[in-house]
């Protein structure tokens, strides 16, 4: 590791403060970050952890809403969002391993954006809103591509709300090595339809299955989607799996998803 | 340089750290409790997991900085007050849960935060717990074993299917 | 009897440190004044250094030195333990292997050069500075391309990529060929004996010590053989006579073969620490151990095997070419010709076997021996095709094993093979296996899956391995440039407490445990008056180390010759003591007495006697107790099992879950059941993984595509059931004192082709006619498989 300053604000206004500086970048549960620094592919001068931010940690419910601290580790959400949104506490609590999800964030999830991570297909497929220092961002707007997201430098993920659909699931088929979504399939049944993000095959990182909502907002049975073909597009062909088979899966894992849900 | 200071295994203690000081490398290097160990560079093995705040987490990827007040609990905090072996430790001596002993302290800190979480846990359950712990030496059977034992149950359950 | 004497399953006395957290590995040995070194490494596979210039590097703060190829101009290269002669009868190629690149480098991750720094950032930051250009040449990857003519040559010294073109047994060819011409059927297997990453959990480590007065240098290192390194890296490299090196491998978090070999960072801490006056310590981290360590396996076979109208194997023969990397390390080239060709035969009678290997280099990491080393490349093929005659031929898979077996009245066994098999029962483990795994409860099992929607396959592999490495007249002639027997000293003290020194090293095999069971079992006292010292040079005898099953049966027979020396010894005492005979004077639990009589002194006594010797035969015998033996074995050790896998394929997905694994073993006899068992599992668990996980991809250019955990699978808790494991089917070891068979390699020789067959049962059962399928069998290659049509 390159060395760097580090420090610890109270909260979100001394965080962006301190973001602002020359190279600065958040820590959020260094899960990602720290294993990149690691390899030097990182250099800033700053660390900014959130992990002190009291303000921007917790689970909670209003509404039909379920709102989570973006520095929320994925054991607290397992948790406690359990009543409230069981597929999305589902979901929180199969990302990695324990010790993982222990310092992990969704905050850091998100803004990380990984083209084979769980929470985006959650946010997406769900409808979520990202909360930042600054601003409220849909999910449809935030996503841009394989580690490439809405957020500004500096810009904090504050929260992420959730607007709880009447059902839902999260069908994860692990790549072998690192336990990441080789592809995920996140369905909900909204009051508005269907929503299908599908995350891990697309080299443009998540994105929602059109196809497959129009057929399940006709009816939200794993029978519906029988006719579909698998998604085309830019699928993501490597050592654990060609295009061809990751789109065979998306078709799989989202026929699965639903009748789970 | 930044001063960090915490309690491991009870102690309190402090030091100089740079701010990439990582939590294993001020217990390795700065305090000199060698018990928990590096297996890879990539966050997998769960050679590193400690306890912080009760909860397991991988001590190569958390900044000692970040854990500044934190209460930390190792391997060498597993002991009995006789210096005797604690439950797990003594389940894992008991079902040859171990060889080289590598994993070991990362595998019993895990295996321990999984008791305290869920007292009593099935098989299938040790297993999926134990997913950031890699073994190359046991094949994980004694493991399994030793953690059931730990948890009062009968190890012989462990089965195909 | 002991309570802890042979075949108790007396619990381990090493895992009291290692549960405490006070095990001593080597990364956790910090030396007064130690430096650290990081090493810049090639990010190229081919290429020819063009520019190399360190004077930045050497100028940036913390720098003690910056290490080149310069600075080791007066050593030798790294050399391989064994000469195998080709089938014209010339040498295999031996290019040298510099411990940094001199002028070109051949494989992704090849150290270039090494910064001494007072921290390792600091080092790291100054390797970042050295100015370095390399003129990329066109790499070889792939091993028919290797050979090709016009590719591109790794090493100027030899004439092209081939390392040995070598065939086993040549004399039998013609029969060979003779059997194939009158056979009934013949079947045919193309695979791919896919490289493994060995990835002990320890990553390597090393520390450099120079003690100028003395000129004497300590190496701290994770070995699973110090006097191995002491004597190749001492004697052939560094050109450091052995009484001026000392070489120390304390706890070593497991091998699996790939802490046997001299590393280039062994070499270079030892050297560095006497250019900087300074300890030099490296650690690898995981990321180098991926291009570092010695992988595994890598063989691409073509097996045909001919049978007569019964099933009755007439015949096999295979070409195989073997990867070796870019470099050879010690165990490259014995490893798929001797340990491969051997257990190529199998338990079977098959009467005249030809096997054609060819080693080649090509520009990835070196390639050496990883747990089971050649023999699972022999079985696996062997297993994968006698599977695929059987389903050819509509045989029982069973069936057409137990036809072929040697039968047990049949030992000792000649095989083709050059070998001899001093016992076995096959048809015993056999039994055993189909018992144990409720083979004839398989269909209705089949059935339930099936219900469920899933495939459901049974997978056999029935197996004998040559181990318990090795007589030495025998490897002499084969090529062998040590010998391979192994030394013990037992030492008792003036109290009767006792050190047993041995020149075997334990990284997870449980030796400071089961060798002490072994001398309390001979001399009838409490193991806890026996102390196991292994790892040290200059404590124990000089002795080849951990590998190739041979401890238990190599080094824990020199243990038994020792005590039995001790045993000798005491006798006299005692007569002498009780005015007997030693002839006449018997051992049990702990006491000597004169046989028929009630005449008897106890341990203690001889002790004392020995050491304090006021009352003793002076003229006759010298004082103290204390004896070494060397014991070097007459033949291998032939441990055997019969293995099966039970599997269920999603057919939707091609993911492969292992619902059974049972194995039925003939270990010999067996010193301590558990520690026995616990080698099982981590044996299969090693082999399941390569048959479903482990997948070591190169690109065209020769990088290592899956160079990290990320990207390579190793096997996890969540990934297998419980194993059941069984040895209670003993045939002894006809020629080693203790009658045992080497178990620690086991798993990994049988599991893999038990898996593979099974997946292909299930495949075929399933309506998918797929008779050929390579591992790692990852769930795309599955899926790919079936739809393959
Ligand atoms: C072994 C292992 C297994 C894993 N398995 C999975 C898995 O199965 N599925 C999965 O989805 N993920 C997985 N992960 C990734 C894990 O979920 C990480 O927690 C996550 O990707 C990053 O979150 P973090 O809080 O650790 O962020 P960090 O690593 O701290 O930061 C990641 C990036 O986000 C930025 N950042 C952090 N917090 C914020 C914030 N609040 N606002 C703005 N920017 C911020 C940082 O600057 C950095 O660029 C795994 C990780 C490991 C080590
Ligand atoms: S050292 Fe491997 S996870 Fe921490
Ligand atoms: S005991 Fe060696 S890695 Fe687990």
């Amino acid at each position: 590791m390159y060395a760097f300053d580090f420090v610890r604000p109270k909260t979100v206004a001394e965080a962006v403060k301190a973001l602002a500086a020359e190279d600065a970048q958040a820590l959020g549960g260094g899960q990602t970050l720290i294993p990149t620094l690691k390899q030097r592919l990182a250099a800033p001068a700053v660390l900014v952890s959130l992990s002190g931010i009291a303000e921007m940690s917790g689970v909670s419910l209003s509404g039909g809403t379920l709102t989570i601290g973006g520095g929320t580790p994925h054991a607290t959400v397992a948790k406690e969002a359990r009543a409230a949104y069981p597929a999305l506490a589902a979901l929180a609590g199969g990302i990695g391993d324990p010790a993982v999800r222990s310092r992990g964030t969704i905050g850091g999830s998100l803004a990380n954006n990984d083209p084979s991570a769980c929470y985006p297909a959650a946010v997406l497929g769900s409808g979520a809103t990202i909360v930042t220092d600054r601003r409220e961002i849909a999910a449809d707007d935030y996503f841009q591509g394989m580690f490439a997201t809405a957020l500004e430098p500096g810009e904090i993920i504050t929260a992420v709300r959730f607007p709880v659909p009447e059902k839902a699931h999260y069908e994860k088929f692990a790549q072998p090595a690192s336990r990441f979504a080789l592809v995920g399939v996140f369905v909900a049944r909204t009051g508005q339809g269907a929503r299908v993000a599908v995350t891990g095959a697309s080299a443009d990182g998540v994105f929602r299955w059109a196809e497959a909502e129009k057929a399940l907002s006709g009816g939200f049975s794993a029978a519906a989607l029988a006719g579909l073909a698998p998604p085309t597009g830019d699928m993501i062909s490597d050592l654990h799996g060609s295009a061809e088979y990751r789109a065979h899966l998306v078709k799989v894992l989202t026929g699965r998803a639903v009748a789970a849900a | 340089m930044p001063k960090v200071a915490m309690r491991v295994n009870g102690r309190a203690v402090s030091g100089e750290v740079e701010g990439r000081t990582l939590l294993v490398q001020f217990l390795r290097e700065g305090l000199g409790m060698t018990g928990t160990h590096v297996g890879c560079d990539t966050s997998q093995c769960g050679a590193c997991v400690v306890h912080v705040n009760g909860v397991p987490v991988k001590s190569c990827t958390a900044f000692a900085l970040d854990l500044d007040g934190a209460e930390i609990t190792t391997i060498e905090g597993m002991a009995n007050a006789d210096g005797s072996l604690g439950r797990v430790q003594q389940a894992f001596q008991d079902h040859h849960g171990l060889q080289c002993g590598f994993c070991t302290p990362g595998m019993v800190m895990s295996a321990a935060a999984l008791l305290a979480e869920n007292p009593t846990p099935s098989e299938a359950e040790i297993r999926t717990y134990l997913e950031g712990n890699i073994c190359r030496c046991t094949g994980y059977h004694n493991i399994v074993k030793a953690v059931l034992a730990a948890s009062g149950q009968d190890p012989a359950t462990i089965a195909a299917e | 009897m002991p309570k802890d004497g042979i075949g108790a399953p007396m619990k381990r006395r090493e895992d009291l440190r290692f549960l405490a957290g006070d095990g001593r590995y080597t990364d956790d040995i910090n030396l007064h004044g130690q430096a650290y070194v990081w090493f810049l490494r090639s990010d190229v596979a081919h290429g020819r250094i063009t520019r190399l210039d360190t004077a930045a590097a050497a100028a940036m703060p913390g720098v003690l030195r910056v290490i080149t190829a310069e600075d080791f101009a007066h050593a030798g290269g790294m050399i391989t333990a064994w000469q195998v002669t080709n089938r014209d009868g010339t040498p295999q190629a031996e290019p040298k292997h510099p411990i940094l690149a001199e002028g070109k480098v051949r494989h992704i991750g090849e150290p270039i050069a090494g910064v001494v720094a007072e921290t390792l950032e600091q080092a790291r930051d100054a390797a970042e500075a050295i100015e370095l250009e390399i003129e990329e040449l066109p790499a070889v990857v792939d091993m028919a391309a290797a050979l090709a003519p016009g590719a591109p040559k790794l090493h100027e010294d030899i004439d092209s990529n081939l390392c040995f073109d070598w065939g086993f047994v040549d004399d039998n060819k013609a029969k060979v060929d003779a059997a194939f011409e009158s056979a009934h059927h013949v079947t045919t297997l193309e695979l791919v004996n896919n490289r493994c990453v060995a990835n002990a959990m320890e990553p390597r480590a090393a520390i450099g010590l120079y003690d100028r007065p003395m000129d004497h240098y300590t190496l701290y290192t994770t070995s699973q053989n110090p006097h191995v390194i002491r004597l190749v890296m001492g004697t052939f490299t560094l050109q450091i006579p052995e009484h001026k090196l000392r070489v120390v491998a304390p706890d070593v978090g497991g091998g699996f073969g790939s802490k046997i070999y001299n590393y280039n960072e062994e070499c270079f801490v030892t050297h560095a620490a006497k250019l900087v006056g300074r300890p030099v310590k490296w650690t690898a981290t995981r990321s180098e151990a991926f291009i570092s360590d010695a992988q595994g396996r890598d063989h691409v076979t073509k097996i045909q095997l001919a049978l007569d109208k019964d099933g009755m194997f007439l015949a096999f023969r295979t070409e195989t070419m073997a990867n070796l990397g870019a470099y050879l390390r010690l165990f490259a080239t014995v490893t798929p010709t001797y340990l491969h060709g051997p257990a190529a035969g199998g338990p079977y009678r098959t009467p005249v076997a030809h096997v054609h290997v060819k080693g080649v280099f090509t520009n990835t990491v070196p390639v050496d021996a990883y747990r089971g080393a050649g023999r699972p490349e022999g079985s696996y093929q062997l297993e994968r095709v006698v599977d695929k005659a059987a389903r050819e031929m509509g045989i029982d898979q069973a069936e057409i094993r137990r036809r072929n077996f040697v039968k047990p009245e049949e030992f000792p066994y000649q095989t083709p093979m050059a070998v001899v098999y001093d016992s076995g029962n096959y048809h015993a483990t056999l039994d055993k296996l189909l018992e144990l795994s409720d083979y004839a409860g398989f269909a209705k099992r089949r059935a339930e899956s099936e219900a469920r929607g899933k495939l459901r396959g049974f997978g056999f592999s029935t197996w004998v391995e040559a181990s318990g490495l090795a007589p030495s007249r025998l490897i002499g002639a084969l090529g062998a440039r040590a010998g391979l027997y192994e030394s013990a000293t037992v030492r008792v003290n003036p109290t009767g407490g006792i050190s047993v020194l041995t020149g075997t090293h334990s990284h997870g095999q449980g030796h400071e445990t089961v060798f002490a069971q072994i001398v309390a079992d001979k001399l009838g006292i409490d193991a806890g008056l026996v102390d196991i010292v292994h790892g040290d040079s200059d404590k124990t005898p000089f002795g080849m180390g951990t590998y190739g099953s041979r401890s238990a049966a190599v080094g824990g027979s020199a243990i038994a010759k020792a005590t039995d020396k001790i045993i000798a010894k005491a006798k006299k005492i005692a007569a002498h003591l009780l005015e007997a005979s030693d002839a006449d004077i018997e051992v049990a639990d702990g006491k000597f007495t004169v046989a028929g009589t009630d005449k008897a002194v106890d341990w203690a006594t001889i002790c004392l006697t020995a050491y304090v010797p006021h009352n003793y035969p002076m003229e006759t015998l010298e004082p103290g107790l204390e004896e070494t033996a060397f014991y070097d074995p007459a033949n291998f050790v032939y441990p055997a099992g019969a293995y099966g896998c039970e599997v269920e394929v999603d057919p939707d997905t091609g993911a492969v879950t292992v619902m059974r694994f049972v194995a039925a073993d003939d270990f010999g006899v067996v010193l301590n059941p558990v520690v026995v068992a616990g080698q099982q599992h981590g044996g299969i668990a090693q082999g399941i993984s390569q048959a479903l996980l482990e997948h070591t991809v190169y690109d065209e250019s020769g990088q290592l595509v899956s160079g990290s955990l990320m990207d390579y699978a190793i096997l996890r808790a969540g990934d297998v059931p419980g194993f059941t494991v069984d040895h209670s089917c003993v045939t002894r070891c006809e020629h080693n004192p203790l009658g045992v068979k080497g178990c620690g390699e086991a798993g990994a020789i049988g599991a893999p082709p038990a898996v593979v067959n099974a997946v292909v049962d299930a495949l075929q059962a399933g309506g998918y006619g797929i008779k050929d399928i390579d591992m790692p069998l990852t769930p795309s290659r599955v899926w790919a498989a079936m739809h393959e049509g």
